[in-house]
């Protein structure tokens, strides 16, 4: 074998050197961030397959130290052999699962509804009510953002008591709506700011009304940033837990008052736990897995002018 | 945006003849009238000058919901192309002002009165006995301190999100796996994680993070008996859940700033290091900025964790003041206390809040 003739220099090949132990910091700190982002999760879901033996000897990894069991599955009656049968656990579950999803869903549609022909009135007219003008009308929705969900609680436990709604899906609903609401104006004002008012003034010149321009025209053009804000809305809304805890008790409770209930009473059988626990939160991996681009969306906008 | 003038000019040969002016105006008035007569029918009845019967209030609610259309339908009827475009903002204007407004006054009566939803006795006015008591409660005060500490612990949040922002901004491979994986924390529901982290992760025994410390060589690891411990768990659990938003805040930041200004600074002889310095970072401090507000008035609703894991303990060490007001009304259902705690809060975030994004407006542009 001959010598090599031509060398980089010693100059080049520290500069690769460094380059690459820089490359191997960098996803060496991008693989620990993940596995501190991702381990909670695995850790449910192998959790929620253990049985008490293995939770006492920290066993981590299923089918190398121990073998899958479907116990915390079973006590929830969702397991392959119980899945058939009756089960008042999983009647329960699958109850507070549905109440979940209604009420986030119809509140995530009305705040979007409300929120965007707002944002759209906002982004495109020049309102006058008394001293308030475009700029306050905004300030006014945005700074309900400010407001901790504490402050109303105890004024709508008393007045939904009054009106007979304590415990009712709808006043849930309409509670969750007005939340979100400001975080949905905030995302639309933007999105429709940022289409050209040429589009409408061509649509008005055919003739279209003011509304029939808005639906037929600028709705479609804005639907990333709908979708962004409704998906946005639903986790917010899904998630909830405050208010639901005030504020329903049997009829209309959501999957997050059924898990909080849980974790006192059945704190040690860690299974069952998880199964529930990995169950409320399955839905809003899927939806973050499927849809991560239109939530990074919803959250970028307003952050970049 | 443009403040003067409107973006779209609708001209309209609008004709609205006088009936249909009447007749809108006459809708409006007419449910506003019905709306009066109801509630005073039921306040009559209420107070037991009149017996008629009424469960509860929902027939007041159902006459309100019926003047809030007929206001609506009403601006179109009487002013026409205008009515329409108010009719964009009205029924929002109108959600929220029921919604917030009208529960806040109320709240403001509550506030000042002795009520126990569960003693009999209904509401007492109470004048400023509730202030007085929130004056020398060391719990609400502790609270109140705790959520500084929340607080101050988001300039950490801060920087850990920017690290990771920087580093999904790099040329790297796999970014939308890391981008997923980072996120998904942020999906999870706050309960949810209460029981994966704070009640089996960190459970003392068989947790895997006790292991892991027993490992190392911490005798007997406990992660909610000692305060500051517990505040720092109670911390970290929220840290965990939100830093992906103010990362993708930063990242959408770090992703609209031009190549073209830091290979100018690099060919200019300038290290990375003084790079993100003189050029990134300043580039990115009104980004920063709104993420660290945000964050801010997220942190300021923190209950859920607490309430589910430390339910504030050891000895209020981890209250936040939502997680105790919700405390106060769950062991005492002292309605008209609560809500004085609640709204001296409210009142404090806005003073806070409006110095705050006042300052930042200063810092900002400043004005020489």
């Amino acid at each position: 074998m001959t010598e090599q003739i031509f060398h980089d220099s010693d100059a080049d090949r520290a500069f690769r050197a460094k380059r690459f132990s820089g490359r191997v910091a960098i996803y060496g700190i991008l693989i620990l961030w993940a596995i501190i982002a991702l381990f909670p999760i695995y850790w449910t879901i192998t959790t929620s397959f253990k049985m008490a033996p293995d939770v006492m000897k920290g066993n981590i990894v299923p089918y190398w130290d121990y073998t899958p069991k479907w116990l915390g599955w079973r006590s929830l009656g969702l397991s392959p052999d119980t899945i058939g049968n009756e089960s008042t656990v999983r009647a329960e579950f699958l109850k507070r699962f549905w109440n979940s999803a209604i009420i986030a869903v119809s509140a995530s549609v009305l705040a979007v509804a409300l929120g965007s022909c707002a944002a759209y009135g906002l982004s495109r007219f020049n309102y006058k009510f008394g001293f308030m003008r475009n700029s306050d009308i905004s300030f006014f929705f945005l700074s309900q953002l400010i407001l901790p969900p504490v402050v109303l609680a105890l004024p709508f436990l008393v007045l939904y008591k009054a009106l007979g709604m304590l415990d009712t899906r709808i006043g849930l609903i309409l509670l969750y709506a007005l939340t979100v609401l400001p975080i949905v104006i905030w995302i639309m004002r933007d999105q429709f700011g940022s289409i050209p008012s040429e589009l409408e003034e061509a649509a008005l010149v055919d003739g279209l009304s003011i509304w029939g321009t808005f639906l037929t025209i600028i709705l479609p053009i804005a639907l990333p940033g709908m979708v962004a804000a409704f998906i946005l809305s639903l986790v917010l809304t899904w998630n909830e837990y405050f208010f639901a805890a005030l504020l329903t008790s049997s009829h209309a409770k959501t999957l997050p008052v059924m898990v909080a209930s849980q974790t006192g009473s059945q704190g040690i059988s860690w299974w069952s736990m998880a199964a529930l626990s990995f169950a409320a939160i399955l839905p809003l991996i899927i939806i973050g897995i499927a849809l991560e681009r239109f939530i990074i969306k919803g959250m970028a906008a307003g952050a970049v002018k | 945006m443009s403040i003067e003038g409107d973006l779209l000019h609708v001209v309209t040969a609008d004709n609205i003849s006088d009936q249909r002016k009447r007749f809108g105006k006459m809708i409006v008035w007419g449910s506003a009238a019905l709306l009066f007569f109801v509630v005073a029918l039921q306040a009559a009845d209420q107070n037991g000058w009149i017996s008629i019967g009424f469960e509860t209030w929902r027939p007041t609610l159902y006459a309100y919901v019926l003047w809030a259309i007929c206001l609506c339908a009403g601006q179109v009827i009487a002013r026409g192309e205008h009515g329409k475009r108010t009719l964009f903002i009205l029924p929002a204007t109108l959600f929220v002002v029921s919604m917030v407004v009208f529960p806040l006054l109320f709240g403001l009566v509550i506030a000042f009165s002795d009520w126990n939803l569960a003693s009999p006795d209904g509401r007492k006015f109470n004048g400023w006995d509730n202030v007085r008591q929130m004056w020398t409660d060391p719990f609400y005060w502790n609270a109140m301190r705790n959520m500084v500490w929340y607080t101050l612990a988001i300039i950490v949040e801060y920087a850990v999100a920017f690290g990771l922002a920087l580093l999904l901004n790099a040329q790297i491979k796999g970014r939308k796996f890391f981008r997923v994986a980072f996120l998904l924390p942020l999906m999870l529901s706050p309960v949810a994680v209460s029981w994966m982290i704070g009640k089996s992760m960190l459970e003392n025994r068989f947790g895997p993070i006790a292991r892991i410390l027993r490992e190392i060589g911490v005798d007997k690891p406990s992660f909610f008996s000692s305060p500051e411990i517990a505040r720092l768990m109670i911390m970290l659990m929220d840290a965990w859940t939100y830093i992906p938003f103010m990362m993708i805040m930063i990242l959408a930041g770090l992703q609209a700033i031009p190549k073209e200004l830091n290979e100018a600074a690099e060919v200019d002889g300038a290290s990375g290091w003084t790079r993100f310095w003189e050029v990134t970072f300043p580039l990115m401090l009104p980004v920063s900025i709104t993420a660290i507000l945000i964050r801010i008035i997220f942190k300021l609703k923190l209950a859920d964790i607490i309430i589910n894991v430390t339910s504030g303990g050891p000895g209020g060490a981890t209250d936040s003041v939502t997680s105790f007001i919700f405390r106060e009304y769950r062991d005492r259902s002292n309605v008209g206390y609560g809500t004085m705690l609640a709204i001296f809060y409210l009142v404090v975030i806005v003073i806070a809040m409006t110095i705050l994004i006042k300052a930042a407006d200063r810092w900002m542009r400043p004005r020489y």
